[in-house]
């Protein structure tokens, strides 16, 4: 046992719990895990599924992972490099990650350097339409520098190199398993996709996709005293309210993964007693866009997009303020989220280096104040149907969002404070499958945007928002020419924008970053081309009788499962 | 009859070339996307590459020509192989690969098969063998209290859905008895009585929802065929010859009867391989019904057309074998 | 109408004549009083008297009921949400506070409209295909193959492509709500036919062999006069309990369209779909399950009885006995 070995069993301790020193491996037992939908594959470069890359996390790792509090945590890797201690160059070309000692696979085998830079051919394989490609974006070569050291050139300056090997999205796998998975032949590895070796707590003992997995704890585990589980179940299928049931009232699952229904149901729920719900907030943001090109029929193909010109009346700023302070996010909140959501008036909530306070106004619902501004701007109703009209158009929209019951009662109750201020929906909702698949094909995917507001929920892998705040350049406008492909999905554009994007992929101070973001954060909210509702987070429950778990929604919910144990 | 038969088995060939071609086109041209279920976090590029590397963007034609050729081909080889043993299937004998977990369609369909048969099979089993007597003695005894209890239960059952008789029942056996599981175990294996005794319970729900609704539909029509049938002369000829009540009713009514139960019988046989999609939800008991759903969602193409082909054969077969079963009961139809 | 009623079938069928008695019957009777007797006999029939008073009480309560209470299903009142019947609100009222009764209102107007229609389209559908296959031989195979390929087509990939195809000019032609409802009446009714095909083709093949057929046959009685006047009547029977079986089947499964997105606008109640929303609540306020799941089965048990008085007032041996 060397220095090291004892300094990761000073970290981990710090993560524990005090009593938790006293468990061994496997003392707890069994552990069941319900998530209503159920994981397809165990190869998370396969499928960037949340479901997936959750339930892999207890088999592959990375070198560093988030935890509860975003905070960057070493996993395999001995320590975050960084600029000052040498790990990261001065010219933010190159990061150098050091492997931990003493970290084998769990067929017993040493994980090296090697592995690693054999993930990274994998991912970026051409033919092999990897999921997670976007997280070696930018990285020119990795290099295994010897058998404990990776090291990751990148073609320009990387402000935030914390992405490649970083949290459960891009994990590692093992170059003796998968050597001969490159590429095209990726999916005729079956066994591999079902049953990775990793370096994981767990290992899977049995793997059937769309339905059930089960693991067991993995004997060469590098902290001799965990995982305290000595099998788990991972059971897929049913829905939100069967899961949350099957922990909370019957008792016969111990945690129970995205319970996102009525608020009032699982207070209920969890009154029985058998457990206890958990809430983690990431940057996930429910939104509303405001169209700001003209998504009428009769332009044909032109609906849209640029070329068909502008929204008759939602490129004003005034409509979209006064929708804005229609509603009352808290009600929203209280209706259809409980504790798994906050009011927001930010498309960039968190982390609190990033979060603007400039918008905060509009947490407080305004009918009278929306009617005033309307009226003010000359927006009245001229011909006494109740609906205002913008230059003779009436102030009608069309307000879509995805199948799912909580936007159901949201898009109700907007549509009811929006006709208290003149201004009058039709609601239409899309199965998921269709609104978020993205055929070019069908008119109602969310890039098509052929509606005037839409609804839906988006966020950020991590804990740098500069890729997401690249998403309103005016080049990430969805159009025919580009397949409708591009994450501009209001159609927002302006110059000023832009260069703060370019500004922010150049700056590597912290707290500069974080002025940028604020201030392209509130240059789109001040647009109200997007409307923010709901700061939205994770709800999972756990039965009263499992401990240790620290809920996360900066990583995957089941990042630190080699603490979890049974309660005595 | 026999040449009949053949005829029709021939016939079949060209019909389910057609059928599923049909099906391709329209599960194609259906907007739903493989991609649609990944987070908003995997940027488009990447998307498009994933859908290149599945193969989304290939002509139709070429798709459903290959998909042809690995169902009628390579899978037949490949299921020999696995069955005798053999080494007939070439190395690396490319399969129907499943867009969603990147591994033979076939193998999900065949790890379904055991938790589908349990549950939708022996439901269907249950039904057929409560709805029988029930719409029998209900024509028997038309409008007596029997009759009108019958009528009620089984219009009670078939209007009222699945998706909350199932819930309905978790919260009364599950939630406050605590008698049976609401989460059904596939990995649950039958080897000796109380292992057994717990498949029992885990599948008691499900039949019991799925059989409700099943026998209420066969009793009514069990029991409108038995009463067109029951004033026939030939009944009443067959009273004046002296029969017993119970030859008449059993024997001449009953086989006469038979041919509308028939056809509904032999038309849900393949219904039942195709699960039931909603009771396997609320039950998570995950059988082909729930691959269905699941491959449709996520424009899994190759999982839904194979099952789907899947069905498509067992409906063309049991039709037919409805079709045979007339010309047995009633000699006097006759095809040729 | 005067000598209406007192000439029961019972005594026409008696008659020596011999031949089949709807014949007989056409030969010294105007034709529409045949609806008189029918009438009569279904009025002995006090399941089906009951199945249309309520018939008849759930239209009202659907059509007219909205005038006399008059709150707007729609509206939102989120200070009353998750209450149980009161005065204000006598069915209690949803998670946002809509009134339930009067959704329950509105939302029968649709689902008996959508029922009653697609139930309708599929019979019709189901009926001419199976009579027509079961009776002219050269068409049974190309017909049943037909049947077939319904049976074999996965149902939601093809409503998403009908959806995608036909939603906008719907929407353009008949209004989001009208559009829709003729979409989903047909996807319904183009997807649940094959079943009653299927039967009515059985029953005739069997039908088409016995005597009073032949018999008529042999006459030289034309095909559509052999259809109408001596096959249909007697497939009778299987045609009504489709058409019972059909209108659940619509109505539920009009509240699984409208759950997957692919029906009415979400603030559009149906029945099925308050029923669907309202399950989730059954230990909290089980009342918000049980109206919607009433007047489903009522409505459903209502028809079966008015089908069952129609089957035997349509039939010749049981009417005037």
């Amino acid at each position: 046992m060397n220095s090291k070995t004892l300094l990761l069993g000073a970290a981990a301790a710090f993560m524990l719990s005090p009593v938790a020193a006293m468990a061994e491996r496997g003392s707890s037992g069994h552990l069941n895990i319900i998530y209503w939908q159920a994981p397809s594959t165990l190869n998370p470069y396969l499928s960037g599924g949340t479901k997936e890359v959750e339930s892999a996390s207890l088999v592959l790792e990375s070198f560093a992972r988030f935890d509860d509090t975003g905070t960057m945590v070493p996993w395999l890797a001995a320590d975050i490099p960084t600029v000052e201690n040498g790990g990261v160059s001065e010219d933010l070309t190159q990061i150098t990650w050091t492997i931990a000692d003493g970290i084998t696979w769990s067929d017993g085998t040493p994980l090296t350097a090697a592995d690693a830079v054999f993930t990274w051919e994998y991912c970026t394989h051409p033919e092999g339409g990897c999921a997670q490609a976007s997280y070696f974006d930018g990285v020119d070569s990795v290099v295994a520098v010897d058998d404990m050291t990776v090291q990751i050139n990148f073609n320009a300056p990387k402000p935030f190199p914390y992405t490649a090997f970083v949290g459960s999205e891009s994990p590692i796998i093992q170059a003796a398993q998968f050597a001969e998975c490159l590429g095209a032949r990726a999916p005729e590895c079956t066994d591999a996709n079902f049953g990775p070796i990793g370096t994981g707590p767990f290992v899977v003992t049995d793997f059937r996709p769309n339905d059930v997995i089960e693991f067991e704890a993995n004997q060469n585990f590098r902290y001799p005293d965990r995982p305290y589980f000595a099998t788990v179940t991972f059971k897929g299928g049913g829905d939100a309210a069967a899961a949350a049931r099957s922990v909370l009232e019957t008792g016969e699952f111990d945690y129970a993964w995205n319970l996102q229904i009525d608020p009032t149901i699982l207070a209920q729920m969890e009154a029985q007693g058998n457990g206890t719900v958990v809430t983690a907030f990431g940057t996930s943001v429910e939104r509303l866009h405001l169209n700001q090109t003209n998504p009428d029929p009769a332009l044909g193909d032109l609906r849209s997009t640029v070329e068909g010109g502008p929204h008759p009346f939602l490129t004003d700023p005034i409509i979209g303020q006064a929708m804005s302070m229609a509603i009352d996010r808290a009600l929203l909140v209280e209706v259809g989220y409980g504790a798994g959501g906050q009011p927001t008036c930010n498309v960039l909530p968190a982390p609190e280096l990033y979060a603007s306070t400039a918008n905060d106004d509009c947490l407080v619902q305004d009918i009278a104040g929306a009617n005033a501004l309307l009226d003010e701007a000359g927006y009245v109703d001229t011909d006494g149907d109740g609906i205002r009209e913008a230059n003779g158009m009436p102030l009608s929209v069309l307000y879509q969002t995805s199948t799912n019951a909580v936007r159901q009662d949201t898009q109700a109750l907007v549509k009811q404070w929006w006709s208290e201020i003149g201004i009058d929906a039709e609601l239409r909702n899309i199965d998921a499958s269709v609104f978020f698949g993205g055929d070019p094909a069908s008119p109602d995917t969310f890039q098509k945007f052929y509606a005037d507001v839409e609804m839906y929920t988006n966020n950020f892998a991590g804990v740098d928002p500069e890729a997401y705040m690249a998403n309103w350049r005016c080049s990430e406008i969805p159009g025919p020419d580009t397949q409708w492909q591009g994450s501009n999905i209001q159609r927002f554009c302006m110059e000023e924008y832009d260069a703060l994007v370019d500004e922010m992929a150049t700056t590597a101070d912290l707290q500069e970053r974080g002025r940028l973001a604020r201030e392209m954060n509130d240059m789109i909210i001040q647009s109200y081309s997007i409307i923010p509702l709901i700061h939205r987070g994770g709800v999972s429950a756990h039965a009263n009788s499992l401990e240790g778990i620290r809920m996360s929604d900066w990583d995957s919910e089941l990042w630190n499962i080699m603490d979890w144990r049974r309660a005595e | 009859m026999l040449t009949y038969t053949i005829r029709r088995l021939l016939l079949a060939i060209p019909t389910l070339l057609f059928i599923s071609f049909i099906i391709f086109l329209i599960v194609k041209l259906s907007p739903s996307d493989p991609t649609a279920g990944l987070p908003l976090t995997i940027p488009p590029e990447v998307r498009e590459q994933i859908r290149e590397s599945l193969g989304v963007n290939q002509p139709v034609f070429v798709q459903y020509f290959r998909w042809l050729q690995l169902m009628v081909w390579n899978e037949p080889l490949h299921l020999i192989e696995g069955w005798t043993g053999w080494n007939v299937a070439p190395e690396s004998t490319t399969r129907i690969i499943s867009y969603q977990t990147r591994s033979p369609v076939m193998d999900l369909i065949m790890q379904r098969m055991p938790q589908t048969l349990w549950v939708v099979g022996i439901s269907y089993i249950v039904g057929i063998i409560i709805a029988l007597p029930i719409g029998i003695i209900s024509a028997y005894r038309q409008y007596s209290w029997f009759d009108q209890l019958g009528t009620f239960i089984s219009m009670l059952g078939f209007s009222v859905p699945t998706f909350f008789t199932g819930v309905l029942f978790i919260v009364i056996f599950a939630v406050n008895l605590g008698w049976f599981p609401s989460v059904y175990d596939t990995t649950h294996v039958v080897t000796d009585w109380d292992s057994f005794i717990v498949q029992l319970k885990q599948i008691i729900m499900p039949v019991m929802v799925l059989g409700l609704f099943n026998a209420s539909q066969i009793s009514r029509f069990m029991r409108a065929s038995m009463l067109d049938n029951l004033n026939q002369d030939y009944v009443r000829t067959a009273r004046a010859k002296g029969l017993t009540e119970k030859v008449v009713v059993l024997v001449h009514v009953l086989r006469n009867s038979l041919i509308p139960v028939v056809t509904v019988i032999a038309l849900n046989v393949p219904a039942v391989f195709g699960g039931a999609i909603i009771t396997e939800q609320v039950f998570k008991v995950n059988g082909i019904g729930q691959l269905l759903i699941i491959a449709i969602q996520s424009g899994d193409v190759p999982t839904v057309q194979t099952v789907s082909f899947i069905f498509a054969v067992l409906i063309v077969l049991f039709n037919l074998i409805a079709d045979v079963l007339y010309g047995v009961l009633d000699p006097r139809i006759r095809y040729d | 109408m005067t000598d209406g009623p007192n000439q029961p079938l019972a005594t026409s069928g008696a008659t020596p004549a011999g031949a089949a008695p709807v014949m007989e019957m056409e030969a010294y009777r105007p034709p529409r009083n045949q609806w008189w007797d029918v009438w009569d006999q279904f009025k002995t029939h006090k399941g089906a008297l009951l199945g249309l008073g309520f018939f008849i009480f759930a239209l009202l309560f659907v059509y007219v009921g909205p005038l006399i209470w008059t709150i707007d299903p729609t509206f939102i009142d989120i200070r009353a949400r998750n209450s149980g019947p009161s005065l204000a609100h006598p069915m209690g009222t949803d998670q946002l506070g809509r009134d339930t009764l009067a959704r329950m209102m509105a939302g029968g107007q649709t689902s008996i409209a959508v029922g009653l229609t697609a139930m309708l389209l599929s019979l019709v559908l189901g009926t001419l295909i199976g009579v027509v296959a079961g009776y002219f031989r050269r068409l049974d195979g190309p017909l049943m193959r037909l049947t077939d390929l319904f049976l074999a087509m996965p149902l939601l990939p093809l409503l998403l492509v009908i959806i995608m195809l036909f939603r906008d000019q719907l929407r353009a032609a008949f209004g989001p709500e009208g559009g829709i409802f003729i979409l989903i009446v047909f996807v319904i009714g183009i997807t649940s036919w094959m079943q009653t095909a299927r039967v009515v083709r059985g029953d005739v093949l069997a039908l088409k062999e016995r005597e009073f057929v032949l018999a008529a046959k042999s006459i030289g009685t034309p095909s559509h006069r052999m259809i109408l006047r001596h096959v249909l009547p007697n497939v009778m029977s299987p045609i009504m309990v489709s058409a019972t079986l059909g209108i659940a089947n619509a109505i539920i499964t009009e509240s699984a369209l409208s759950f997957l997105g692919l029906g009415f606008p979400s603030d559009f109640p149906t029945w099925g779909r308050l029923l669907f929303d309202a399950t989730d609540w059954l230990q909290q306020n089980p009342e918000r399950v049980m109206w919607p799941g009433l007047a489903i089965s009522l409505t459903v048990l209502s028809v079966n009885y008015i089908g069952d008085g129609l089957r035997d007032a349509l039939d010749p041996r049981i009417r005037g006995r």
